[in-house]
């Protein structure tokens, strides 16, 4: 419901529409920036103080053209823009809109910005333009609610994930989801209102299979949602291991492979530090483990539950251990965590750091495939020498794959949104009950009373199954009416 | 002629209902008909109830209405439906004695001294100042009344089909009545055209019964009435089953080519679940087979009506393949069957009083809304009745939600989401269902029928009577223990797990194996108490059995429904411009518009108006 509120604070009588501009492009000093205005007074406005190079005024230039010209306050000269024209109803918004470019000194925005406000526009509300998109019938709720992602997404991932949505994949799953439904929901009130009908009625063992095959999709897309999240906001990825086995060094040299954003976290947990490292377009969030820096007796440790939490949190796990320990106490150290993680689509990483400390013979020897055998088959061993940068950027490599898999379907559906989320999990809960019921062989007419609910659920994402729907499913298969 | 309160035009199942209602609740009444003799009539099947049809008679019974009563006493076999299933599904259903139902209704009819009768046809309506004030008729007498109702079924500009021959008419051998529609559409009504249709009847001594399969009635027959105990069905009959086959469908497709519903004459939209004859063997050509019942059209008749059979082809090809039937090779046929073409009002242009948004106390009720159904036309005749009287005597409208009445969920989808074939009753259509059942249609409806003044002081005693003693049984079932010994053997019969130390009665009712009876058998103690109850006792215990087994899923629907009827009290303002609101889809809008919705939940339910639209509704809104 997140963006959703958003639009109902800004809500206000769509026939008394203001024209709203703001800086579309981020905050803070650029080659060139870029000021949006929308509304019915858009080019009239930019007019007022907008000189093109061949004196024609915007009001009657077309559609979709750019000009070349000043921007003056009176005679006061602010800069010299770009100016593009969109005219109603083919613009983002759906209204007049104008986009001036302007250069990017945050002063040369600021005063252009306040120009536009002295000659009647607004400053626009966070989430406006897309609101009044919305609004003006431009694209329905999940794509707005992309466009919100979109605009937040701080990833190439969860920017590929929001452009999908918009194109409506979702939708087109949904769809397909919703019509498996239909017919499930066809054949169990064909029969209640026509058991007096002279039809053949589904048996069990086709309904038992069709809502498992219901329950399926909607149990993967849902689980998408985690996966979905995970790229939005970073894969955490937890560190465990004694305080100087290097993990400092090791996430320094991480932050050097990467090439976009890092930033530290705020308002995490106080005995956590994270850092995020971007890799090839995913964020990886690390996370150090507290419980682990108070103590060197790394067994005792593990039984402090802030510990387990961290690494619960995580979806990889990275097992820091020297090149001079021993390989029965990194096994009992693995088998510890995995203990904890079991069942879990955790993938744990025994990295090996310091490998600069022993000879290379040494090391293969002692770290050999075979010494690892109790690896499962999703972990792995890393050797590396975080001052190898190599060897760092091998291993970054690894990191990457171990998540890549799962993220690179470019046809899959991932589920980023809270809301289709829960809808999507309410709707499996009450198929889970549907399921059950066939199982113990409850009267039809009770089991309505889940099917129902999966319909209502699923409805606040793909729109209501309505009873005129399913009659009409009934009357076009089944031979109806004595 | 006097003043009336209540004008009511037309005495099928929806005007006869409607008079009645008004009449009893104390309006002064005028009840017209083109012919006394045909009240009540049952144009189609002789059947009442049904599927959904039977939860409406109950629950018309617990208002007051008479339908339920004129059920009961001429019927001539009676099966309650879907008893494999649970409560919610159970739906009693009748065969009844055609003609004796009709002279029932009439009786009854007749003995309301607030009712007038006269036989005539009105063709205009008089409107004064956007109000209905009485009604003009072919023999030029003007009647005058405050509220006018009309239930003119399938009159209006009735056409009938068999083959090439068309005939004017409401029904086989009755003329249709011109004027009226023609009138409400030039003072702005939208008129639309409908089409139903009826099989043949045949002569009883001609079918060779040995060949079909016979169908009987419930060993243990119930009541539609809430005031009847026991009916007696003196003179049982049977219904039978036959089966058309691939021979009959080749004479019937040979015919196609003279079938007013394929060579283009029948334009308008028939019901998708009666079809014809025709229609099934070309919608579902892979079927070699379709099964029929012969239903008896009374006691003390040879007339039989072919279910299932219903058809406008040419007599010849009707004979024909009615001939070829198994069972059915030397039927001789009464009259053919035949479709009918009629004018009926959309209902999107009433309010859900029945009474039409344009014109003030003018109602409409039954066919003429674009329903089909006895059953379906008495309730909304009974609602219209009541409101009229309502209206009149300046005392609040009654509206029944959807979670409170079958007829409430037909209303309302009438009102809000319009037809576009003849609207029948599915129990699919209800969200509720499981709170709409036909066992507890009087505990649902019995105190608003009694408080509006239809009830009677018997009706509401009786009522609060079997629900108090329902109540007492419950607590008692919940209270009393029984110990291992007493019960075990019973359990082990009944083939569920024994029990190893005492446990309350109510948990071991609350096993799907065990029934009510099972206890009052085995149990000294159960029966005592229940000998207690001296009458309905069968309702009452019903009743308790259902409260405990399915008390989990009765919960949880009324919560369900309570939540959802929070959307009911948002209202909408009534002066949104939709067209405005660009961001509803084009179809939303346009719905929006011409339906006018008063709260959320009505326009969430429109079809067309999509759950982002109702969104953008309550954000528009400001909420």
């Amino acid at each position: 419901m997140r963006q959703f509120c958003i639009f109902a604070q800004n809500s206000h009588k769509l026939n008394n529409q203001d024209t709203i501009c703001a800086i579309s492009t981020p905050p803070g000093n650029g080659a060139i920036a870029v000021i949006r205005l929308s509304g019915d007074q858009a080019i009239q406005i930019t007019d007022k103080v907008f000189y093109s190079g061949d004196k024609k005024k915007l009001a009657k230039q077309p559609a979709n053209t750019i000009r070349h010209g000043t921007i003056k306050d009176k005679d006061k000269l602010v800069d010299e823009v770009v100016v593009s024209l969109f005219r109603s109803p083919n613009s983002y918004t759906g209204e007049d809109v104008v986009e001036i470019s302007c250069h990017g000194a945050t002063y040369i925005q600021q005063l252009l910005l306040r120009v536009l406000l002295k000659y009647g526009a607004r400053l626009a509300k966070p989430g406006e333009f897309t609101m009044r998109a919305f609004m003006n019938g431009k694209m329905d709720l999940s794509q707005a609610e992309a466009v919100a992602d979109l605009i937040a997404s701080s990833s190439a991932a969860s920017h590929r994930i929001a452009l999908k949505q918009m194109r409506g994949g979702f939708s087109e799953e949904i769809r397909n989801l919703r019509n498996e439904l239909l017919n499930f929901v066809s054949l169990i009130e064909l029969e209640l209102d026509f058991s007096e009908e002279d039809v053949e009625f589904a048996d069990r063992k086709k309904l038992r299979n069709l809502v498992s095959r219901i329950y399926s999709i909607i149990h993967s897309l849902s689980e998408s949602f985690s996966l979905g999240n995970v790229i939005k906001n970073g894969v955490p990825v937890a560190i465990v291991g004694k305080p100087n086995v290097g993990k400092s060094t090791l996430l320094n040299a991480l932050l050097s492979e990467e090439k976009a954003i890092v930033s530290e976290i705020e308002g995490t947990t106080r005995d956590a530090i994270e850092d995020t490292v971007n890799i090839e377009g995913i964020i990886f969030r690390f996370i150090d483990t507290a419980g682990l820096r108070e103590t060197s007796d790394f067994i005792e440790n593990l039984g402090i539950r802030k510990t387990y939490q961290k690494i619960g949190q995580s979806k990889i796990v990275l097992l820091l251990v020297d090149a001079g320990d021993k390989i029965d106490i990194i096994g009992k150290s693995y088998k510890h965590i995995l203990k904890q993680t079991r069942n879990d689509d955790k993938h744990i990483i025994i990295v090996v750091n310091k490998a600069d400390r022993l000879d290379r013979e040494e090391l293969q020897n002692k770290f050999s495939k075979n010494e690892f055998s109790f690896l499962r088959k999703k972990d792995m061993r890393v050797i590396i020498s975080a001052k190898d940068q190599k060897m760092v950027h091998r291993f970054a490599e690894k990191l990457v794959q171990t998540i890549k898999p799962e993220t690179h379907g470019e046809n899959d559906i991932i589920i980023t949104n809270t809301r289709h989320y829960e809808a999507l999990v309410n709707t499996g809960e009450a198929l889970m009950r549907v399921k059950n019921g066939l199982e113990q062989n409850i009267s039809v007419d009770l089991l309505a009373q889940d099917i129902r609910e999966a319909l209502h659920y699923l409805g606040e994402i793909t729109g209501e199954i309505t009873t005129d729907e399913i009659l009409g499913n009934i009357f076009s298969k089944f031979c109806i009416g004595k | 002629m006097n003043k009336y309160d209540v004008i009511v035009i037309g005495a099928g199942h929806a005007g006869c209902e409607a008079a009645a209602a008004a009449a009893n609740m104390g309006s002064k009444v005028m009840l017209i008909t083109m012919d006394m003799t045909k009240i009540a009539e049952m144009s189609c099947n002789p059947a009442m109830g049904g599927i959904a049809k039977g939860q409406i008679i109950r629950e018309i019974d617990a208002l007051g209405g008479l339908s339920g009563v004129v059920t009961d006493e001429t019927m001539i076999q009676f099966r309650m439906l879907n008893k494999s299933k649970g409560p919610a599904m159970w739906s009693p259903r009748a065969q009844n004695d055609r003609i004796k139902f009709s002279k029932m209704w009439r009786e009854k009819l007749e003995s309301i001294e607030k009712l007038d009768f006269w036989q005539d046809t009105v063709n205009k309506i008089l409107i004064e100042n956007g109000k209905a004030v009485g009604v003009k008729t072919n023999l030029e007498i003007k009647i005058k009344g405050k509220s006018v109702i009309i239930t003119s079924g399938t009159f209006m500009n009735g056409l009938m089909h068999v083959g090439k021959v068309q005939k004017e008419g409401g029904r086989e051998s009755q003329p249709a009545s011109y004027g009226l529609s023609d009138q409400l559409k030039n003072i702005g009504f939208e008129v639309g055209r409908m089409k139903t249709g009826t099989p043949a009847r045949i002569d009883g001594r001609s079918i060779d019964f040995s060949k079909l399969k016979e169908q009987k009635g419930d060993d243990e027959g119930k009541c539609f009435s809430f005031m009847n105990d026991e009916v007696e069905i003196k003179n049982e009959k049977s219904c039978f089953i036959a089966y058309t086959s691939r021979e009959v469908h080749d004479i019937l497709e040979s015919g196609l080519d003279e079938s007013p519903m394929y060579d283009g004459t029948i334009k308008s939209t028939g019901p998708r679940y009666c079809p014809s004859i025709e229609s099934k063997i070309v919608t579902f050509s892979e079927k070699d087979k379709h099964q029929l019942f012969i239903e008896p059209e009374g006691e003390n008749t040879i007339e039989y009506y072919i279910n299932g059979f219903s058809s406008s082809l040419p007599l010849k090809v009707q004979y024909n393949a009615i001939r070829k039937i198994k069972g059915l090779e030397k039927a001789k046929i009464f009259r053919p069957g035949y479709a009918i073409e009629y004018d009926y009002f959309p209902p999107t242009q009433i309010k859900h009083t029945l009474e039409t948004k344009k014109i003030k106390n003018l109602y409409f009720a039954g066919q003429v809304n674009g329903t089909t159904g006895y059953e379906e036309a008495g309730a909304q005749g009974l609602m219209a009745g009541i409101n009229a009287h309502l209206k009149i005597n300046k005392k609040n409208e009654l509206i029944l939600n959807r979670n409170e009445a079958y007829i409430g969920v037909l209303i309302d989808d009438l009102v809000t989401k319009g037809v576009d074939e003849p609207y029948r009753m599915f129990t699919s259509r209800a969200e509720y269902r499981i709170l709409l059942r036909q066992d507890n249609a009087d505990e649902r409806l019995t105190e608003i029928g009694y408080k509006i003044g239809l009830a009677s002081e018997e009706r509401i005693k009786r009522k609060r009577k079997k629900y108090d003693k329902r109540n007492k049984i419950i607590d008692f079932l919940k209270k009393e223990s029984v110990n291992p010994g007493e019960i075990n053997g019973k359990l082990e019969n009944l083939g569920t797990a024994i029990i190893k130390r005492r446990k309350k009665i109510y948990e071991i009712l609350l096993r799907p194996q065990v029934s009510i009876y099972d206890l009052e058998d085995e149990l000294a103690k159960v029966r005592n108490e229940f000998d207690g109850i001296k009458e309905m006792k069968s309702e009452i215990l019903e009743s308790a059995e259902i409260e405990i087994k399915y008390a989990g899923y009765i919960e949880r629907e009324k919560k369900i429904a309570e939540k959802i009827m929070r959307l009911e009290k948002i209202k909408i303002k009534i002066n949104i411009k939709y067209e405005k609101i660009l961001s509803i889809s084009t179809e939303g809008r346009q719905k929006l518009e011409k339906i006018r919705p008063k709260t959320i939940g009505q326009a969430s339910r429109i079809s067309g108006v999509s759950p982002s639209d109702v969104n953008v509704l309550l954000i528009y809104m400001g909420r």
